[in-house]
């Protein structure tokens, strides 16, 4: 068990090399070997979505992924999506909206919600329904959070133009 | 493999795996990631037959444009797989070969009648899916074997199949859920394939109902006469929230809902 493997992957952008146990979850390894705790741990097998990350640009469960497989792969966090600014206008809503509450729950929410903005600009309400069904949150009821998650995709649109409310 | 006899667990999208071995269900002696052989990725239709890589991920079955036109039926189950996230990951040839009694693709296997290539040091051979499975979680793969690619023969002119689950909420598992395969030849169901999963402790070809289906139009009163072999066919696990006769009522409710939208 104390037998390492060597990683070499970039995480928000940056290369990092370092060794892991094989055992070790990707969600462990981000939050522990790298300190990046915005990726919160849940339910720890899958059901909850509170670690959901990025890797290679499709969102993935932090705790269902061994971070040993990811050597060479492209790992975004909450973090990086924020620096980067490509959340912004999502997180704006989200505060705008009350779309949290106690927070644990967010930054998953906001990841899997940007992979839906990102392929799915013209998703409905149902089909936001449908994309987060994988996230949990046990303060807001979702109402607040389907709404922040319309409303970016909405202005998304009209910026783009893309919408037929604009035409 | 064949080295640490039955205590290696190959790691393809870990979608069940992990969370397994994360709840100590599960403690392999070795653990073999096999997530990134690309030889065992991607889908092909070859001579009549849909090959797809063992390790192809949900999601990319999902939005095939190959299985969209072929196989609508599939894309709608793979649909029901769980949560998007776990698409991303996980892979039919990992779900084929756990054969959770409860999930989609084992009893699409049967349905669709896929045969499965089996890969090992000793050579290649073919299973057909109504063989593979044959326990609560138990399969013919041998200790030293992997499943490489699942062939789907192409459905005919006068094929219909239809597909359908309940559930308590979405991306849970199914309570029960149906597959339906058959020939419609002037309007008469023939070859009529039937497999349900969440109902018994495999996948099930419901066979006594399947027979009862032959042959008619497949309106309300064969489906009712045919529902009445559910009962032989299935056996069904009362789980938390469901009896065994709640479940039973369910898969002839699948049933009617199935044949009677294309039938009849």
């Amino acid at each position: 068990m104390s037998q390492t493997i060597s990683l070499t992957l970039q995480v928000n952008g940056q290369p990092v090399t370092k060794a892991v146990e094989p055992r070790t979850h990707l969600i462990d390894f981000l939050r522990n070997d790298l300190a990046l705790t915005g990726s919160h741990v849940g339910c720890e097998h899958g059901v909850c979505g509170a670690c959901t990350v990025l890797v290679d640009g499709d969102m993935v469960r932090g705790c269902l992924t061994l971070a040993c497989q990811l050597d060479g792969a492209h790992v975004e966090t909450v973090e990086g999506l924020t620096e980067s600014g490509a959340i912004a206008d999502l997180q704006a809503a989200f505060l705008q909206r009350n779309a949290l509450q106690c927070g644990y729950c967010t930054p998953g929410m906001l990841v899997c919600a940007s992979e839906l903005l990102r392929d799915q600009p013209q998703a409905t309400r149902a089909e936001i329904r449908e994309h987060i069904s994988g996230n949990y949150c046990r303060c807001t009821g979702y109402e607040a959070i389907v709404d922040a998650i319309e409303e970016t995709l909405r202005s998304r649109r009209a910026t783009s133009g893309l919408s037929k409310e604009v035409a | 493999m064949a080295s640490h006899g039955g205590n290696v667990k190959l790691l393809a999208g870990g979608q069940s795996l992990i969370p397994m071995l994360n709840l100590r269900l599960s403690a392999p002696e070795l653990l073999v990631d096999i997530s990134r052989l690309d030889e065992l990725r991607g889908i092909k239709l070859e001579g009549g037959v849909l090959k797809i890589g063992a390790l192809t991920r949900h999601v990319e079955i999902e939005r095939s444009p190959e299985v969209a036109r072929l196989f609508p039926t599939l894309v709608q189950a793979v649909r029901e797989i769980a949560h998007p996230a776990i698409r991303n990951r996980g892979t039919i040839g990992g779900s084929l070969a756990l054969a959770d009694p409860a999930a989609e693709w084992p009893a699409a296997a049967l349905a669709f009648d896929m045969t499965f290539e089996l890969a090992s040091a000793r050579g290649t051979r073919t299973v057909k899916a109504a063989e593979f499975f044959r326990g609560l979680y138990d399969t013919a793969l041998g200790a030293d074997e992997v499943l490489a690619v699942i062939h789907i023969p192409v459905p005919k002119a006068a094929t219909k199949a239809a597909f359908g689950e309940l559930s308590r909420r979405s991306g849970d598992y199914a309570i029960a859920g149906a597959f339906v395969n058959t020939q419609l030849v002037d309007g008469e169901l023939q070859q009529t394939r039937i497999a349900y999963f969440g109902v018994a402790a495999t996948p099930v070809l419901a066979r006594r109902t399947m027979t009862a289906l032959d042959g008619t139009n497949g309106d309300a009163a064969a489906i009712e006469a045919a529902a009445k072999h559910l009962e032989a066919d299935l056996d069904p696990l009362a789980d938390l929230y469901n009896s065994r006769a709640t479940k039973l009522h369910l898969s002839r409710v699948l049933l009617k809902r199935l044949v009677a939208s294309f039938a009849g």
